[in-house]
């Protein structure tokens, strides 16, 4: 592994998270933030990627009540605070669902399907949910 | 090279677990080592020893055990998934007061952070899920 540094005695890897599936539905991308938020804890690097259906996930103005399913959406907004900046969002994935940026509840990186592609390359772990 | 696996869907119904079974399976016969198997989201349900599948068909959690026995691998089943589906062991189920418990031998319940280790360890981490 190039790319793995060594910092107080620790391997610091890049992960990439992943995200395919609409926030609903099934538990994935509920069970998916959960493992984000630990792995935040390892002082790893991390980035989240959101293609496909996961563009759903961080979408604005989610209400589940009628479902009576929790709406853990908020919790993408508080990633923040836990250092996990870096999320990006495939334009492909975007467009096919009519959404823009101003449509997302936190701040992304739009990349083309290439783009996010030469992202994953770049990354030393990569879950996919 | 050192792996860990990460199955995400449980027995029967995905073809998920199969593959990360027969792939570990490969893996250690062609001489590497398997740093953790990791069971997340329904793949929690591969490590329930309940399981009574017909006898012509293949028993998935009893060949995970008797694959852990043989090659010492360390099988370990996500805590908060586990819990939300009912894969209990001993500790658990006494400290949330249930009645029984169901973990199958060669398989132990610990936390997420066993999953980021397992990631940061092993050359290579391969998933099998949908």
């Amino acid at each position: 592994m190039t790319d793995e540094m060594m910092e107080e005695g620790g391997k610091i890897k890049k992960f990439l998270y992943i995200n395919r599936k609409a926030p609903h539905g099934t538990i994935y991308a509920l069970e998916s933030l959960e493992v984000v938020l630990i792995s935040a804890a390892f002082e790893q690097d991390v980035s989240l990627a959101f293609i496909d259906d996961g563009v759903y996930e961080i979408v604005k103005g989610q209400d589940t009540k009628g479902a009576e399913i929790k709406n853990f959406s908020p919790t993408y907004r508080a990633l923040e605070g836990y250092d996990i900046e870096k999320l990006y969002v495939e334009k492909e994935s975007m467009d096919a669902r009519g959404l823009t940026e101003k449509d997302l509840l936190v701040p992304v990186k739009v990349l083309t399907a290439k783009e996010m592609a030469d992202l994953m390359e770049s990354q030393d772990v990569v879950m996919s949910f | 090279m050192k792996l860990a696996v990460l199955v995400n869907e449980g027995p029967y119904t995905h073809q998920a677990s199969d593959t990360a079974y027969l792939f570990t399976r490969a893996a250690l016969e062609k001489g590497h080592e398997i740093f953790r198997v990791f069971f997340y989201h329904d793949g929690v349900n591969n490590g329930t020893r309940l399981t009574v599948p017909p006898q012509d068909d293949r028993n998935i959690v009893k060949r995970w055990t008797e694959l852990a026995e043989k090659h010492k691998l360390d099988l370990v089943v996500c805590i908060a998934a586990a819990q939300r589906r009912g894969i209990l062991d001993e500790n658990e189920a006494k400290r949330q007061g249930k009645d029984a418990n169901n973990i199958a031998p060669g398989f132990r319940i610990s936390g997420l952070g066993q999953l980021i280790e397992a990631g940061i360890q092993a050359d290579r981490l391969v998933t099998f899920g949908d």
